[in-house]
Parts: structure tokens; sequence; C-alpha cells
């Protein structure tokens, strides 16, 4: 509840500085739409004149969000086969360098944004995993002839390492079912909780998590300032914030081969998987939009995240921002 | 007595020139009624509402995409239909001709009516006499479980007319199991598609016929071969033009009537409707 009201009295505090009026009654009513998970678009008058592209598209900035809901609601049983067919495979690649780089040990709180189908998440407690096998088999394979820093910390109590943990959030009903029937399916469940939720609005605390990631979602989002900050606000100081986005190629040939497989290929490819043509056309069409590395770098350090950098992979198909909240 | 024809406003067509597949903003109609699948305010930049412009080399990764999805899964009807309106340009314009060319076809191609089940009386159908052409093709639907509303749209034929003519094959399709009496299971789609195959020419057609009995165990493709299948045949090659039958008014008529105007003979099998699961 607390965390709803400073989101309120951020909201109220956001647009009195633009003039807008804010009564009693209104601000009731809106505490309730704008707990909890759902869109709300609760301030419609100043936001429907402003437009947004979706895809090449230019639609109302009120429109999009919707749109984008359809979009991954009709994707959604077929996404995971899709992403194996786009990139051959690729993918996963990415998703293991988003891994690799963030190197989470054992105790670290993840929240997935717009994880979906739980991809990341599923890499995330993997990869925790075998950190505390390695660690054990280290503590293991020392305890044979123990040095004297081992004897005195076995002396000394040692306070129960708190267990890692990965939220996934979501604003798409559709894609989170997807992703808890994987998670039956495999036989994950600890440490794992799904929730659905904006990311320019998450139902989080301040101060909450280690890591924050979002993989393949931040281009969706209709004011990727606002998820920014969100983002700053739900890391704990330390915190890391992840992003895997399709970003710019600069090498002109890499690029031309791109951009004919993207829109020669990839809607063809939805259409005869997924019997949507449409959606992947959106799909490609929002790659093009979305802002380039060095952009999108600028953008991250605006919201106020410090020693901001990116890896490019596949040749800048892919890029990887990391941000730190200090 | 004719029966009023209900046109949905959906296509509301201009007859265009043969050039109308460069003017990209030519016919651009709101759509009364939106599928299911698409957004309510999606671009409107085709020639008919869901279309989708595709170049040369998107419609030949579509065929053979959608080919190969057909035949790993001879269920996805939407693939069928990809397949048909990537690789039947030139049979279309052939059809299209063909239709101009016949009174009758040239009415349909006028008055553009639709095949679905808003636009069909079935109670008043279901109350046709025994033996009726209606009355048979409710029996139809009823036992195979089937629904008019079930086609796919039409997406990737880059012409207003054509686009049409592709759509009144594929709702005629229903009224082609009624006539040849066949049931849509395995068997008797591939026995309606080699009619289909002589009749219209389409390569899709073609290749389900080619294909299609490669999904069939012995007794049946036994079957397919000795009887159904050259039957189907000869039918397709010596029956009048299906499409240049306008269905919707001769509900009332005889089957057997309409079949020997079509000079189509009753099939040598009868199949049953029940055996659907099994190939």
């Amino acid at each position: 509840m607390a965390a709803s009201m400073r989101l309120l009295v951020r909201r109220a505090i956001r647009l009195s500085h633009k003039n807008i009026t804010l009564t009693a009654a209104g601000a009731a009513a809106r505490s309730d739409c704008c707990r909890g998970s759902l869109v709300c678009r609760c301030f419609s008058d100043e936001a429907e004149d402003r437009s947004t592209h979706f895809g090449f598209e230019t639609v109302p900035e009120t429109e999009k969000a919707k749109r984008v809901y359809k979009v991954f609601e009709n994707v959604a049983q077929k996404y995971d086969i899709m992403n194996d067919a786009m990139s051959l495979g690729i993918h996963r690649m990415w998703k293991d360098t988003l891994l690799h780089v963030m190197h989470p040990q054992p105790g670290a709180q993840l929240l997935d944004v717009a994880g979906g189908t739980g991809d990341i998440s599923f890499r995330f407690l993997d990869y925790i995993r075998s950190q505390e096998e390695r660690q054990k088999r280290r503590v293991a394979r020392s305890s044979q002839t123990p040095s004297w820093r081992d004897i005195s910390n076995n002396y000394s109590t040692q306070d129960e390492p708190r267990e890692s943990r990965a939220v996934v959030c979501d604003i798409n009903k559709e894609m989170l079912k997807v992703g808890k029937q994987k998670a039956d399916s495999l036989g994950v469940s600890a440490g794992l909780s799904w929730v659905v939720g904006d990311a320019e609005e998450l139902p989080f605390d301040d101060d909450q998590f280690d890591i924050y990631t979002i993989a393949f979602g931040i281009r969706n989002v209709t004011h990727i300032d606002q998820a920014l900050q969100e983002a700053l606000r739900v890391l704990k100081p330390g915190g890391r914030f992840m992003c895997l986005e399709f970003s710019k190629v600069n090498n002109p040939i890499l690029s031309r081969i791109y951009d004919a497989y993207s829109f020669q290929m990839i809607p063809v490819i939805g259409e005869v998987i997924a019997g949507d043509w449409k959606s992947y056309q959106y799909l490609v069409e929002s790659i093009r939009k979305f802002p380039n590395q060095e952009e999108f770098k600028g953008m991250i350090e605006d919201a106020g995240f410090y020693c901001v950098k990116y890896y490019n992979l596949t040749g800048g198909v892919v890029a990887l921002h990391s941000g730190f909240k200090l | 007595m004719w029966l009023r024809i209900q046109r949905l406003n959906q296509w509301r067509f201009v007859l265009t020139s043969k050039d109308c597949s460069t003017s990209v903003s030519a016919v651009c109609v709101p759509q009364l009624h939106t599928s299911s699948t698409e957004p309510a305010s999606s671009s409107c930049d085709g020639l008919y509402p869901g279309h989708i412009h595709t170049t040369p080399i998107q419609k030949a990764l579509l065929a053979v995409g959608s080919g190969v999805a057909a035949l790993r899964d001879p269920y996805r009807h939407d693939m069928v239909a990809v397949l048909g309106e990537a690789t039947g340009h030139f049979a279309l314009i052939n059809l299209r001709d063909k239709m101009k060319n016949d009174p009758e076809g040239y009415t349909i191609l006028t008055e553009r009516p639709r095949i679905r089940l808003s636009t069909i009386d079935v109670a008043n159908m279901a109350s046709l006499p025994e033996g009726s052409f209606g009355r048979e093709y409710i029996r139809f639907l009823d036992d195979n479980h089937v629904t008019p509303d079930s086609r796919a749209d039409v997406k990737f034929v880059d012409d207003e007319e054509l686009a049409y003519v592709m759509l009144r094959y594929r709702e005629v399709h229903d009224l082609m199991h009624t006539l040849l009496g066949m049931p849509t299971n395995m068997l008797g789609e591939v026995a309606v598609k080699w009619f289909e195959a002589a009749q219209t020419g389409l390569p899709m057609c073609a290749f389900g016929a080619v294909l299609g009995p490669l999904r069939l165990n012995a007794s049946r493709l036994q079957t397919l071969v000795t009887s159904l299948g050259p039957w189907a045949l000869r039918n397709g090659l010596r029956a009048r033009f299906v499409l240049n039958i306008f269905y919707e008014r001769r509900w009332e008529q005889s089957l057997e009537d309409l079949r020997q105007e079509l000079n189509i003979e009753p099939p040598p099998v009868i199949l049953s409707a029940a055996n659907k699961t099994s190939t």
C-alpha cells in the first residue's frame, strides 16, 4: 500500500508541474486503479494528444500498449519456437552471454521484467545452482586439509545465506502462463515467482532487488524513460541494471543482409509457424524504431545510473547495456 | 422463387481496371466487423481488407514454407490457404476469365455473394425437403462438424478481383463436398482435391492431390486409386465449371438434379463422416 501511495504522490507532483489538477475523488479512484498490475491510463486527456510509433505506424500513445498486448497475446504459444526459428538458435547465446556478464552469486535477488516465458530466470537459477555446487565442492576439497582460517571460520557462527530468488514480471498474462507451464515441465519451482506488472509502474517497493534485467522487452514499452526510472527505484544501492535489446548494426554489409533477412524472411516465418504475419512485421519494424547503442546509453545515464556501458553482440544485432545504481 | 441474398458490406467492391494492382490506395474501406485476429485499427493500406503486400521473394518463401507446414500437419487449413494464394496467380487469372465469359459466373463476379453463417438462412435451409441441395448441405455441415465461417481470409493475392475469385473458390469447397458426397476425412479431402485440381488447375490443388495420398493407409489408398480417384478426375474434367454456379439461388433444387446439370456422377463409394481421426 505504501508503495502505491508513494507512486501516486510522485505522479501527482509530476503532473502538477504540467498544470493538471487532481481532484480528491479522482485521486482516490486512481489509487485503486494504479495499485497492482494492470496498465493504467488514468490521465488520458494529455496522453491522447501525443502519438508514438507502433512499428512504422503512428498511433496515439494510449493505443500502443493495447496493441502491444494483443501482439504478445497472439504469439505467446509459439513464442519460443519462433525465437529459435528466427534467430536460428542464436538467441540462446545472447541470453547465456547476459548471464555470464551478470555473474550472479548465491543469494542474489533478480527481477526479470518483460520476462514472459522465463528464459532469463531459468538461466539465472541454473547459474546460481552451479555456483553453489562449485562453492560446495571447493569447501569439500579444502576441508580435507583445513587451513587455520577455515578452522577459525568453523568456530564462528555462520548465518544462513539468503536464498536466491527470481521474480518474473510481465504485463501480459498469456506470456506468463506459457512461462509457468514451462517451469512446471522443467520441474523448476523453488525461488521463482510470477507477477503481472507494468514496467512503467512496477508493483514492488523501493530498494528490493540486486539485479534488474529486461531482455528484448524495453522496445515495446511506451515510455522508456519511465521504465528506466522504475528500474532505478526498485534496485538496491549497488544493484545492477542489465538490458538486452536489438540495436543498430554498424557494418554496412552485415546491415544489408540483416535488413533483407528481417523484412523478407521474418514475417514469412511468422506466418508459416505462428499463422501471424502482422505481429512479426511489427517486431522487425519496432527494432528499427528503437534508439541506437549510444542514444540508449545516454537515456540510461539520464535516468540516474552510473558506469553505463554496452557490449555489442553478433556485430551489433543485439546490444547488452549495463548500469549501476550507486 | 429466388432467395434473397444478403450482401455483407465488408467488401464494398469497385470493379477496378486491370491496373488496380498498381494503385495502392485504391480501395480503402472501413471494416464493419473486425475479425478476431486483427487489431481493430489496422492500417488500411491494402487493396482489400486483410491484404498484405508481399514481394516475389516473400511469395516464394511463403510457398515453400506453407507447403512444408501443410505436409507436416494437413489440418493446418491456413497453410493450405497460404500455399494456394502464393502459387495461384496464373490459375486465378484463368478462373476469373472463365467466370467472366459465362453469364452466371459474370453475375457472381458482379454481385460478390459470400457464404457465411450470417448470409445463409440455416433454419430455412434445414426445413427444405430431403434430397434438396440446401438440405444436404446443412446435413454435411452437421455430420462433419464444420462451419462455413472457418475459412481463412485471403491475404496474399495482389489483385482485388482475383482475391474474390480465390475467396469464392474457398467458400465453394464445402459445396463441392456436398455435390460429390465426400466427408471431410483425409480420403474425402483428397478425392475432392483431385476433382478441384482437374477443374481449377490451381497448383495448390495439384500439390494436395499428389502428396495427400501419402498420408493414407493402405486400404484407403487402394480405394482412392481404384475407384474414387479416377471417378473424381473423370468428373473434374467433364463437369461444368463449378465456380460458374450461383449456389445461393439453388438451395431448393434437388441434389440429383444439380448433379445432372453439372454433369457429375454420384460417388461410386459411400464414405461415412464418422472416421475422421485416423487417416
